[in-house]
């Protein structure tokens, strides 16, 4: 029989800001044990939570952008759990009155996964053992988080990898949050069935709690899927129970069956006021949003006549695509900009947090002034490459690097000369030339290339060349 | 004349009468004698509290104007967090805990130079009606000292009534300042919901606690509630005081307003004490106000509304008490969970457990509808039904509580028995509105009565007015020598 993925999502987002959701303290990563925290985040007695309104904003920006409906009147409640790091035994968070609600994130192959709720809520402090001991840590301890919810929409690994880094896109782009998954500002817990292929039901669902990479994220559900499907193959039943994938043996296994499920006892926290959300603040919201990733690269492709291949490069991150307009801004092609940058500036960022960053060696307007001389047909190509690749390394402008005298290429009888000099120099290629290796010529004309600094024009070189030899 | 203990000191302060000083180690020397008696106080800070004095009588010596409250020596219910004292809310749990930041209202008032001459005894979490469900045993009625306090303020109320500190501040979830303020004879005003600050007072139960003055006389209670009513951004919940100080119209005068008396607030009251309060009523009907009788049906279900959200709070409240960070925490055990276990079961008594136990169950999915759901839908209507009345009347005249201050331990071996008898006082909190219990009387047995005066949301001066104007016509009751001769 052939059968099919049913998967759900469920991802905590961090929010990017710059205190945390009930109290002052810094939201930063790491700093020394315990530092990030007041009297109200590690939960002292007598202490009330004070909401913070940037976070009601983050995830309201999150919602829109992700085309959700953003509720006119919202409440926190608690959820009540016993656990060393969450220091009140109970966390403050969003049960069903959501800020966002009924949304969805379209995929490349059409399908649109809709996204049930997203809701806002404290982070939890984090255990580390050392040595026998457990100590806790309380510096993540209220830190706000969002929780995206989708519906069960996922057939396969792909969209699920798909749905991920567009998700992580679109809230970097909207600047709520960095998503690092490895820092845990992203992590994931996934909804997992089986069922055979054309059947409507749902099959008895496992939940993989907390992953922390879109790599182990696939390969947890590869494993799952299988494993699922070995059971039902063989006649046996799926259990619902949470799991946790191991990535070292990449296996899941049990953390708790169903029936030690929680009863996390909500109701509405007492200490803190109903959100109203005036209308007027999302539509604030709304035209504060930056032109999202899909509709960029509509533009690009449409607009710009760039190939869809460049633009997803150019989109995936906010500060490449506000880099490549700035550059191709007032020039002849964009193809221009966009071949410059993914073919050499791309070169000079490796990780993923550097291309997040995108703060390379030449500023946008630099690059923007070099195609400009390309575009007035002041410098050719071959020189405009070379000097980029200056001014990455020095970071000089093009102006200073290029003198007047290079620009307007060489006249003839320079050339000639060259040409002349690459021959009487190179007495092993003209051999190998004449012994019919036509490549032979190419290191000639690299001579002429290097010593006109780049502003020969290479087929006018390797013509004139072969005109030398052949005399 | 009723007369401001406050004020009175205040002038004795500065017109150099006596020195803070002096003042503040009579008060040391009052606890030290009748302490052991009341059992009112379980920290007694006498070193900080002849520090603030010393800076008050200095600022005096340097001719510097001084604050009606300043050098005025107080106490604090043990619920109310201090910097540096510590602060068990009367349990086990607590007993070695030492907050490392102030209340709001503390903050206010320690600014304003009160001397705080230690912290008082109470019902452990605020869960008792008697002050004996106390890990340190309960407070004794300065009436008579084979009653009980009353509770859950008891320290507070035992300490101002026996003139061992001239006010306090206490916290009120069900009537936990106006009851003992009743049983011992004194003012106790628990304030609208959201007027004063609750940051820095331990939770019993959110929704319904309040902070408030448990003084000698109206007056206090008025220059203590205008003191500690404002605004606090560290508490959501939190308004402030709307309107001008109520101390301004204290004295206004009352003829023609409409005092409202719900039939059923003096259902089961015992004889005594519903005489007396129909006694008030003649007070008032003789200062000119008018008595409009009026059904309050809804009554029936504040109880067990209140029990219910109260309890379901406190569930959630008092988890935190783990004995990972501070407080409490037992020996022996095999893990971490383990742990918890026999921290909590040791470490909070058996009222405390009872009430964690109610509300977890009423909270659990399956039970949430039939209890909690239905509470909270049954608050509204009570809400609803006081927000009526308070169409027909100005404020609403009832018994504080429906008898007078129980014998020491007649509370705990009844716990079901002891829950109605907050019956004439929970109702405030389940609405949030203000109430003030002054006394109007002794019951057969020689011990205060007190009478309630119920204003609708933020009429704090309504009501003080309306309680100043009685206690000023009904002055028979107590004595204006506050035994303060030096």
């Amino acid at each position: 029989m052939e059968y099919e993925l049913v998967a759900g999502f469920e991802t905590h987002v961090e929010l990017a800001t710059n205190t945390k959701i009930f109290c002052s303290c810094t939201t930063e990563f790491g700093g020394e044990p315990n530092t990030h925290c007041c009297p109200v985040c590690i939960g002292l007695p007598g202490t009330l939570p004070k909401l913070n309104k940037r976070v009601v904003e983050y995830a309201i920006r999150a919602g829109l952008a992700t085309n959700c409906e953003i509720a006119e009147i919202s409440k926190m409640d608690r959820k009540n759990y016993c656990y060393p790091d969450l220091p009140k035994a109970y966390q403050i968070s969003q049960y069903d009155k959501p800020l966002c609600e009924h949304g969805y994130i379209q995929l490349s192959n059409g399908r649109k996964i809709r996204i049930l709720r997203i809701h806002i809520e404290e982070d939890a402090g984090k255990l580390v053992h050392r040595r026998g001991d457990t100590l806790v840590d309380y510096n993540r301890g209220g830190v706000p988080l969002i929780e995206i919810v989708t519906e069960p929409d996922f057939r396969s690994v792909d969209e699920a990898k798909e749905y991920v880094e567009k998700l992580q896109t679109i809230m970097r782009y909207i600047g709520v949050s960095d998503c690092k998954m490895q820092e845990g500002s992203m992590r994931c817990d996934v909804n997992i069935s089986v069922r055979p292929k054309g059947s409507e039901t749902l099959g008895t669902r496992t939940e993989i709690k907390n992953m922390n990479s879109i790599a182990f994220i696939a390969k947890a559900m590869e494993y799952e899927y299988g494993r699922q499907v070995d059971l039902i193959e063989s006649g046996e039943k799926v259990i619902q129970e949470t799991l946790r994938y191991d990535d070292v043996s990449n296996t899941t296994s049990s953390m708790r069956g169903k029936e030690d499920a929680n009863d996390y006892r909500y109701f509405r926290d007492p200490d803190l006021v109903t959100i109203n959300v005036p209308r007027s603040l999302v539509e604030e919201i709304k035209v504060s949003l930056p032109e999202l990733p899909e509709a960029k690269k509509e533009r690009y492709m449409n607009e710009l006549g760039l190939p869809e291949s460049d633009t997803l490069l150019l989109v995936k991150y906010r500060k490449v695509a506000e880099y490549f307009e700035e550059a191709a801004k007032g020039t002849k092609n964009p193809k221009t900009a966009a071949n410059f940058i993914i073919g050499q500036i791309f070169r000079t960022v490796e990780t993923e947090s550097e291309k997040e960053q995108f703060d390379v060696g030449v500023t946008a307007k630099d690059l923007n002034e070099l195609i400009k001389l390309l575009d007035d047909g002041k410098i050719k190509m071959n020189l405009a490459k070379s000097t980029l690749d200056k001014m990455l390394e020095t970071g000089k402008k093009a102006t200073e690097l290029i003198d007047e005298s290079d620009m307007g290429g060489l006249d003839e009888s320079a050339l000639k000369d060259l040409c002349q000099q690459a021959v009487d120099n190179n007495p092993k290629a003209v051999k190998d030339y004449l012994a019919g290796k036509e490549k032979a010529v190419k290191a000639m004309v690299g001579f002429v290339m290097k010593n006109s600094r780049g502003k020969a024009d290479p087929a006018l070189a390797e013509q004139t060349i072969i005109d030398i030899i052949g005399k | 004349m009723s007369e401001s203990k406050i004020a009175k000191l205040h002038e004795g302060l500065v017109n150099k009468d006596f020195s803070c000083t002096e003042l503040t180690k009579k008060y040391i020397e009052a606890i030290e004698r009748d302490n052991g008696t009341l059992n009112a106080y379980v920290t007694v800070t006498a070193d900080t509290a002849l520090e603030t004095a010393e800076r008050v009588d200095k600022k005096i010596a340097d001719g510097k104007d001084i604050g009606l409250l300043e050098g005025i020596p107080m106490t604090l219910k043990d619920n109310i967090s201090t910097e540096g004292i510590r602060t068990t809310c009367c349990s086990k749990i607590l007993e070695d805990y030492t907050p490392i930041y102030d209340a709001t209202v503390w903050d206010i008032l320690k600014k304003d130079n009160a001397v705080l001459l230690g912290k008082t005894n109470m019902d452990e979490f605020a869960m008792g009606s008697s002050c004996e469900t106390s890990y340190f045993g309960g407070a004794k009625n300065p009436h008579n000292v084979n009653h009980v306090a009353g509770g859950s303020s008891g320290g507070v109320a035992s300490a101002v009534g026996g003139n061992i500190a001239v006010y306090g501040l206490g916290s009120d979830t069900g009537g936990s300042i106006r009851q003992p303020a009743s049983f011992c004879g004194i003012v106790g005003l628990k304030p609208t919901y959201g007027a004063v600050s609750r940051y820095g007072l331990i939770a019993y139960a959110s929704s319904l606690d309040q902070i408030g003055p448990i003084t000698t006389n109206v007056e206090d209670a008025a220059i203590i509630f205008d003191a500690i009513s404002q605004y606090d951004d560290m508490d959501s919940t939190s308004q402030g005081r709307k309107g001008a100080p109520v101390c301004r119209n204290l004295k206004n005068d009352i003829k023609g307003i409409k005092i409202g008396i719900a039939r059923e607030y003096l259902d089961g009251v015992r004889d005594d004490v519903r005489t007396a309060v129909e006694e008030a009523a003649e007070v008032y009907k003789s200062l000119g106000a008018e008595i409009v009788y009026f059904d309050l049906p809804s009554l029936k279900y504040a109880l067990p509304v209140y029990y219910i959200i109260a309890c379901a709070e406190a569930s959630s409240n008092l988890g935190r008490y783990d004995g990972i960070r501070y407080g409490y925490k037992a020996e022996n055990y095999k893990d971490v969970n383990d742990m918890i276990k026999k921290t909590r079961s040791t470490g909070f008594g058996e009222e405390v457990k009872r009430r964690i136990l109610l509300g977890t169950y009423v909270l659990s999915s399956g039970y949430y509808d039939a209890y909690y759901k239905k509470a909270q839908n049954l608050r509204g209507t009570i809400i609803s039904a006081f927000k009526k009345a308070f169409e027909i009347c100005d404020v609403i005249l009832a018994p504080t509580v429906p008898m007078t201050a129980f014998e020491n331990g007649h509370a705990v071996s009844d716990p079901v028995e002891t829950y109605l008898t907050d019956i004439c006082t929970v109702p405030v909190n389940i609405c949030g509105l203000p109430g003030v219990s002054v006394p109007c009387g002794f019951g057969s047995n020689g011990l205060p009565i007190g009478v309630q005066i119920i204003g609708d949301s933020f009429t704090e001066a309504k009501i003080l007015n309306a309680a100043w104007q009685y206690e000023n016509a009904a002055n028979k009751f107590k004595s204006t020598d506050f035994g303060i001769s030096i």
